[in-house]
């Protein structure tokens, strides 16, 4: 016994009894871990396995042999001669009657909620056989908080299950949200339950994605789309750019495994929709790999401050004015792939097609909902004031419309995008996962340092899920160190090891959700077999974009020959005063200031 | 090396959150950062603000926030979940209303209304001229009055709903002469 403690490749075994039924599990083991050895799934609300643990909700009680009263299965580990008791009449009645009193206490609008099919609570109380009201009580009222320009807050369809708090503590690192008040009163809110455009939020949307109900959601687009969508043809021309993510994802909205690639059929159904033109923002992605891998070289030339900053990520970038203003002027000054083809759209398209500019309606298809706050940047507007993008709907906003409008999307067949602002290289898809704005950076880097047009076109070292990573790769002599981060807790920890290592880094890409822009804020909401912190969604996301890349005759940004047309008939020479003009931003610290 | 430059707007939040607390509460901030868990003594820091100004400000919670690096969601949390700490500022007369079983069975509720009523505000508010601040208290230990109210550190009992004027008049006036001395 004493050799198998002291030796750590061996595990300390548990034997419990769990319903009856025998089991050795390793030490440590909460009962709702060793129930799914056997296949049992208790229900759960609070619990998220990518989250520390909360303990909030009760409905995971079990019956322990020796507890005069139920115990949680998600916050109690097992020990030696158990005997737990997942279901039995008194269990049920007790979960039932948790997720009852949670009824009681939220309005009851399934049929007119965002979330109704897609909701865990739904789900409990269906699961657990809550047919009728038992309880009729106060309910609490609350308004509804839609300052923010991403994220809209509805206090009344929250649970208080924290799921939110611990996500944007523990893996974005914002720390924005909290308990507010006490007893019945508690709301879960920025400080003070103030305004979430005034508050430290910096737009990820990754609390909309963990919340079991529907007590954060994105900013509706939808209806602006429908209206433009209806106006006729000489008012409007209707303009649309899904990003890289959207054709990796959109398939599981209807029923398509996770990872399935629909680059075709999602141009098939914006064209059955009324778009009149279909751009890809990858030729965007393409465009700011050219602006900033110029930058990147120009900087190394002596020009600094580095390390370079990515800037693609909206999050990203407001965390960076209100949590780091300090790294400003590492950041780079590139618009993100959006904001610059939408600059093209209503700029270099519009003059080609004889519109005004305000007769294009640019629509962006998102994976991320920040994405909703750049485009009304007022650095993104024409003088005039009329911004490059009209609107910007997630992956699940536009799954919706599909439906809504009565779209057989898994039956349509492949469309291909407009030119000249759909094509695109196999470096533009990959943008979309972590470490994917650094290897095509790195492409095109390696061709301009090297001068060999054939450089290196993989760069193993900065894929994957890894929530940091770093490289030195070799171009031409030069050694240059990279890192990627994803999850902004990560970025935490990377800008300050920039900061106090020692270690002159050269080219550095955040991107603010875990796992880059495959799991965005805007991204569909996994099947409830999946958890949607868990890895495996960005990894088989991300494989569906690396199969596009991999496939296409163009791997390189620079390679694209609309890209090359672009600059001589319109823009100049890259990083030159026409191109710093229109694709090029800037940022400013803003308030409140968050904790690092 | 790593270029770190410029647009750091720390030195003026630093400078705007000093100005927003009293000396000691600085220094004690100062003196436990960089300690494993600072955001545990944040109800110390509090109790210590509310000490020197008899409430919390937002001013003061953010300035608390910034200089202990404890995120301002967590500092409103904790100060809107302690009954003790005031949000308001405290009015010139403090007014504690006992929700004890005595005074309660006693008609506390019909006072605690006509109080409300007459002062036009809640409890935890205070009026606008600054001059009571409405508490509810539990057993005050004078039972034999019920339903006792406490105006600062006076009790008074038994009340009924009409002389609840007739109570707070005695403090205006009060204040009345007092300003005019």
């Amino acid at each position: 016994m004493s050799q198998t403690q002291e030796s750590p490749m061996t595990e300390t075994m548990i034997n419990l009894t769990l319903d009856g039924q025998p089991l050795q599990v390793p030490k440590g083991t909460t009962v709702l871990h060793a129930a799914e050895k056997l296949g049992i799934h208790i229900p759960r609300l609070c619990y998220h396995p990518k989250l520390s643990l909360e303990g909030a909700c009760r409905i995971c009680v079990v019956e322990v042999e020796g507890f005069s009263s139920f115990l949680t299965a998600c916050s109690h580990e097992v020990w030696e001669g158990m005997s737990v008791q997942t279901n039995s009449p008194e269990i049920r009645l007790a979960r039932r009657d948790i997720v009852e009193l949670l009824l009681d206490n939220h309005p009851m609008d399934c049929q007119t909620c965002d979330r109704d099919g897609q909701c865990e609570l739904q789900r409990q109380a269906y699961r657990l056989g809550v047919r009728e009201r038992h309880f009729e009580g106060k309910r609490k009222r609350h308004a509804i908080d839609d300052s923010s320009a991403s994220v809209v807050r509805n206090p009344e369809k929250c649970i208080l299950c924290g799921r939110c708090i611990r996500v944007c503590e523990e893996v974005q690192g914002v720390q924005n949200l909290s308990q507010q008040g006490r007893g019945f009163e508690t709301v879960v809110g920025p400080a003070n339950l103030g305004p979430m455009d005034e508050s430290a939020c910096i737009q990820c949307g990754q609390c909309i994605n963990v919340c079991p109900t529907a007590a954060f959601l994105e900013k509706d687009h939808t209806e602006r789309v429908w209206e433009a969508l209806a106006q006729p043809r000489d008012v409007k021309h209707l303009v649309v750019q899904p990003a890289p993510s959207i054709r990796a994802a959109i398939g599981e909205c209807f029923g398509m495994p996770i990872g399935t690639p629909v680059t075709g059929k999602l141009i098939t159904a914006l064209r059955r929709l009324g778009f009149d033109a279909v751009f890809d923002t990858n030729f965007g992605a393409d465009l700011t790999i050219i602006e900033e891998a110029n930058e990147f070289l120009k900087r190394m030339g002596g020009g600094g401050p580095l390390p370079m900053l990515t800037s693609c990520s909206p999050g990203w970038v407001s965390f960076l004015e209100k949590f780091y203003p300090e790294l400003i002027p590492n950041t780079s000054t590139c618009k993100s792939p959006m904001s610059m083809l939408s600059t093209l759209a209503k700029t270099y398209y519009a003059e080609k097609k004889g519109f005004r500019p305000d007769q294009v309606y640019m629509v962006g298809i998102m994976p991320c909902v920040a994405k909703k706050f750049e485009a009304g940047r007022p650095e993104h507007a024409m003088e005039d004031g009329t911004p490059y993008t009209d609107a910007v709907l997630t992956t699940r906003e536009l799954a919706w419309m599909i439906k809504s409008y009565g779209i057989d999307f898994v039956n349509l067949p492949d469309g291909e995008f407009d030119r000249p602002l759909g094509i695109s290289s196999g470096a533009a898809d990959i943008f979309g996962s972590t470490g994917g704005v650094m290897e095509a950076a790195l492409r095109t880097a390696a061709v301009k340092l090297t001068g060999e047009e054939l450089g290196p076109l993989v760069f193993e070292e900065v894929r994957g899920v890894t929530g940091i990573k770093e490289a030195t790769i070799t171009l031409a002599g030069t050694e240059i160190n990279v890192a990627v981060s994803n999850g902004l807790i990560n970025a935490k920890e990377l800008l300050e090891r920039v900061k106090h290592s020692g270690k002159q880094y050269h080219l550095i890409e955040i991107m603010a959700c875990p796992g880059g822009c495959v799991a965005g804020g805007g991204q569909p909401y996994p099947p409830f077999s999946m958890d949607v912190l868990d890895p495996e969604l960005p990894r088989l996301r991300a494989r569906a974009l690396y199969e596009i890349d991999s496939h296409k005759q163009l791997r390189r940004s620079h390679e694209n020959p609309g890209i090359e047309h672009l600059y001589s008939e319109f823009l100049g020479e890259p990083n030159g005063e026409k191109a710093h003009h229109l694709l090029h931003t800037h940022y400013q610290a803003r308030l409140p200031r968050g904790i690092k | 090396m790593n270029t770190l430059t410029a647009t750091d707007n720390w030195p003026e939040i630093k400078a705007a959150a000093e100005a927003a607390l009293p000396a000691d509460v600085i220094a004690h901030i100062a003196s436990i950062a960089g300690t494993d868990h600072p955001e545990s003594h944040l109800i110390a820091i509090l109790h210590m603000v509310q000490a020197h100004t008899g409430w919390l400000s937002q001013a003061q919670m953010e300035a608390v926030a910034q200089l202990a690096q404890i995120p301002l969601a967590k500092v409103t949390g904790v100060a809107t979940f302690y009954h003790y700490f005031r949000l308001q500022p405290r009015g010139r007369h403090m007014i504690n209303v006992c929700l004890g079983t005595a005074c309660y069975v006693k008609g506390a509720d019909k006072i605690s209304q006509r109080l409300m009523d007459d002062l036009g505000i809640q409890f935890g508010e205070t009026t606008k001229d600054g001059m009571f601040s409405l508490e509810s208290t539990r057993c005050l230990g004078t039972c034999g009055l019920a339903p006792v109210v406490m105006v600062d550190e006076t009790i008074h009992g038994p009340v009924t709903p009409g002389e609840v004027s007739v109570i707070l008049e005695k403090y205006m006036k009060k204040d009345k002469v007092a300003a005019k001395v």
